[in-house]
C-alpha cells in the first residue's frame, strides 16, 4: 500500500454489520458471564463506596454522595466495556486468532472491519453504561426522565473510547503493551475526571489537564441528566466526544492499514 | 483466471517479489513452488489484493488488482497458511458466519453446509467445537470454508503443510475433484510431490524471481537427466571417485549419499554390483531434482 494511500478517508459501508453480527454471535454464547464481569466491577464501587464513603459526606454538587457517583459510574462502566473490546478483544482477534485475516480473504475490506470493531465496542458500552442507569432507577437515585438521554450517550461515549483503544491495539506488539494505556490514560482519567469528586476539588492546574480529557465531557453530560437538568454548553461537550470518536477512529484506521496492509 | 505481469514488491530496503509474470488458464492446477521465505506468500497477497503492488499489473477474475480486489474475491476462495478457524464457534457455525461476508444470507448458506461437511469428510461434526477437531479435520474444514461462496478461483497456500500421509492424501483427493468440476486452483507448496500428482503447470520461484516455468514432466525434460540412482553406504564416497565420475553426466554429494544423475543409467548400474555394498536408490528424475538443481540445497528459513 502507498504511503498516501494509507490516508485515504475511511470507506464506510453497511458490510460492517457482518463482522459485527460475527462478534455479536460469540458474545451471546457467554453473554451472562460477560455481563456479570463487566457489571460486577463498576457496581462494587459505586455501592460500597457510594453508601459508604457516602455516609461521611454532606451533599456533594447539591445531590447524595451515592447520586454524584452513580453518574460518574455510567461514564467509567461505559469507558472500561469499550476500552477492554478494543484493546485486548480486538487484539485477540486481529493477532492471535488471526480472525481479520480470515475476514480480509472475503470480499470485505479492512475498513470494514476496523469499523465493526469500533461499533462493536461501543455497542458492549451501551450495555454496561445502560445496566448502570437501570441500577440507578432501581434504587430511586434518579427518578428524571432526562436519564433516557443517557442510553444514545453511552453509544457516544463508547465510540470515543473505542477509538482511542484502536489507536492502542494498531500500535500493540503484545498484550503487556496495553499495562501502559491503563496506567497512563485510563486511571488517570478516572481519577482526574470527576468520577469519584468534583474536579473543582483539583488544583487548577489538574482542572486544565482535565478539561480536555474525554471522560470529563462525558461525565459533564451526564451527571445533570441524573441530577434531572439539562447540561449546560451540552453541544460544546458533544462536539469534543464527536471530535475525540472521529479523530481516533481515523487515526486508528490509518495505524491498522499500516500495520495489516502494507 | 489471474495474470500478474512485472509485479514487484518491496519491505524497506528488501525486495521480496522482483518481476513476477504469471499467467493462469481456466481449470487448470497451477502451484507455485519454492523454498520458505522465496516470496510466495506474498505473491499471494498481491494477487488477492491484500497487499499493493510497488509496480506491475495484476488482474484477478477480469478485474484490476488492488482497485477492485474486493468484488473479484466474490468469486475466489482462500485456504489459509495458518488455520484461522473462528475458536468460538461450532464446525457449521464456522461456515454461516464465513458466508454472510460475502453477503449471503443464511437461506442460501444453510443447504450448503451439510454438502460442504461431507465434502470434507466432516459428516456428523457440524456441531462440534473447533478445538476438538485433529488438524486435519481443521485443514479440511478450512477447505469447505473456502468453498462457501462457490469461487471459480481456489487460492491454497501450503494446503498440506503438517498433515500427516492419510490427511494429505484426502485433500489430494479433493483437490482433484474440485478440477475434475472445473475450478481453478492456484496452490503453493513446498512437496514437489504434491505439485508433480496434482499440478497441470508450475513456476519455481527463488529469492522472489520465478526461475522455471512449465508441466512438471517438461521441467524435468529440460532441466534434469532422465534417471537419478542415489548411491549411499561405507563404500560410496569412494565408489564416487572411482567409478561415479566416469559414468555419470553430473554427479553431487549430499553428506554421506552420492547422487548420479544419468541419460543412460545402465553403464551406472554396471559399476554398483548387487547393491549390497554401496546401496543404491534407483529412479526416475522428478520434480524434486529439478527444484533442488535450480534453487540450490543450502538451507532456508
Amino acid at each position: 500500500m502507498g504511503y498516501a494511500k494509507l490516508f485515504v478517508p475511511p470507506r464506510l459501508s453497511p458490510r460492517f454489520f457482518h463482522v459485527w453480527r460475527r462478534n455479536f454471535m460469540v458474545w451471546r454464547k457467554l453473554a451472562i458471564p460477560s455481563m456479570l464481569g463487566n457489571l460486577a466491577d463498576p457496581m462494587l464501587y459505586m455501592l460500597g463506596l457510594g453508601y459508604g464513603l457516602g455516609s461521611l459526606l454532606p451533599q456533594v454538587d447539591g445531590t447524595p454522595y451515592i447520586t454524584f457517583l452513580a453518574a460518574g459510574t455510567v461514564c467509567y462502566s461505559t469507558m472500561n466495556s469499550a476500552s477492554f473490546e478494543a484493546l485486548y478483544s480486538a487484539f485477540s482477534r486481529m493477532q492471535i486468532q488471526k480472525t481479520w485475516d480470515a475476514i480480509l480473504n472475503t470480499p470485505m475490506g479492512l475498513d470494514d472491519v476496523v469499523l465493526a470493531e469500533v461499533v462493536w465496542a461501543a455497542s458492549k458500552s451501551v450495555l454496561s453504561g445502560t445496566a448502570i442507569v437501570v441500577i440507578i432507577w432501581v434504587l430511586g437515585l434518579s427518578h428524571s426522565p432526562l436519564t433516557l438521554w443517557i442510553v444514545p450517550l453511552t453509544l457516544l461515549i463508547g465510540l470515543t473510547f473505542g477509538g482511542l483503544g484502536l489507536v492502542m491495539t494498531a500500535l500493540a506488539p503484545t498484550y503487556d503493551f496495553f499495562m501502559y494505556y491503563f496506567t497512563l490514560v485510563i486511571t488517570p482519567m478516572v481519577l482526574l475526571c470527576g468520577v469519584f469528586f468534583p474536579i473543582a476539588q483539583l488544583p487548577l492546574a489538574f482542572q486544565y489537564v482535565a478539561a480536555v480529557l474525554p471522560l470529563t465531557h462525558a461525565i459533564a453530560l451526564v451527571r445533570p441528566l441524573v441530577q434531572d437538568h439539562i447540561p449546560s454548553a451540552w453541544w460544546l461537550h458533544v462536539a469534543v466526544l464527536v471530535a475525540y470518536a472521529i479523530v481516533a477512529f481515523y487515526v486508528a484506521l490509518v495505524l491498522i492499514r499500516r500495520r495489516l496492509l502494507t | 483466471m489471474l495474470s500478474l505481469q512485472g509485479v514487484r514488491k518491496s519491505y524497506g530496503n528488501r525486495e521480496v517479489v522482483c518481476g513476477v509474470d504469471l499467467e493462469l488458464r481456466a481449470g487448470e492446477c497451477f502451484g507455485l513452488l519454492g523454498p520458505n521465505g522465496a516470496g510466495k506468500t506474498t505473491t499471494l497477497r498481491l494477487a488477492l489484493g491484500l497487499s499493493d503492488p510497488d509496480s506491475g499489473v495484476i488482474e484477478l477474475l477480469d478485474y484490476p488488482i488492488p482497485q477492485r480486489a474486493r468484488e473479484a474475491r466474490v468469486r475466489v476462495g482462500v485456504l489459509p497458511q495458518l488455520d484461522n478457524l473462528d475458536p468460538d464457534f461450532t464446525v457449521a457455525e464456522n461456515l454461516l458466519v464465513y458466508g454472510r461476508y460475502f453477503g449471503l444470507a443464511a437461506a442460501q448458506i444453510a443447504p450448503r453446509i451439510p454438502e460442504l461437511l461431507q465434502f470434507a469428510g466432516l459428516e456428523g461434526r457440524a456441531d462440534s467445537r473447533i478445538q476438538t477437531l485433529s488438524g486435519g479435520m481443521k485443514r479440511r474444514l478450512s477447505l469447505a470454508r473456502a468453498l462457501i461462496n462457490d469461487p471459480d478461483l481456489i487460492v491454497l497456500d501450503e494446503p498440506t503443510t503438517g498433515l500427516d500421509p492419510q490427511a494429505r492424501h484426502l485433500i489430494w483427493e479433493r483437490l482433484k475433484q474440485l478440477v475434475a468440476r472445473g475450478k481453478t486452483i492456484l496452490l503453493t507448496t513446498h512437496f514437489m510431490d504434491e505439485a508433480e500428482r496434482l499440478c497441470h503447470r508450475v513456476a519455481v520461484m527463488d529469492n522472489g524471481r520465478i526461475i522455471a516455468q512449465g508441466t512438471p514432466r517438461e521441467l524435468i525434460a529440460r532441466f534434469i537427466e532422465p534417471a537419478v540412482v542415489e548411491v549411499f553406504g561405507d563404500t560410496a564416497q569412494a565408489w564416487a571417485d572411482e567409478s561415479g565420475k566416469l559414468v555419470c553426466d553430473r554427479l553431487e554429494r549430499i553428506g554421506e549419499t552420492v547422487f548420479c544423475y544419468v541419460r543412460d543409467d545402465n553403464r551406472v548400474l554396471a559399476t554398483l554390483g548387487n547393491g549390497e555394498e554401496p546401496r543404491y536408490l534407483h529412479r526416475r528424475a522428478n520434480l524434486e531434482d529439478v527444484f533442488l538443481k535450480l534453487t540450490g540445497r543450502d538451507l532456508r528459513d
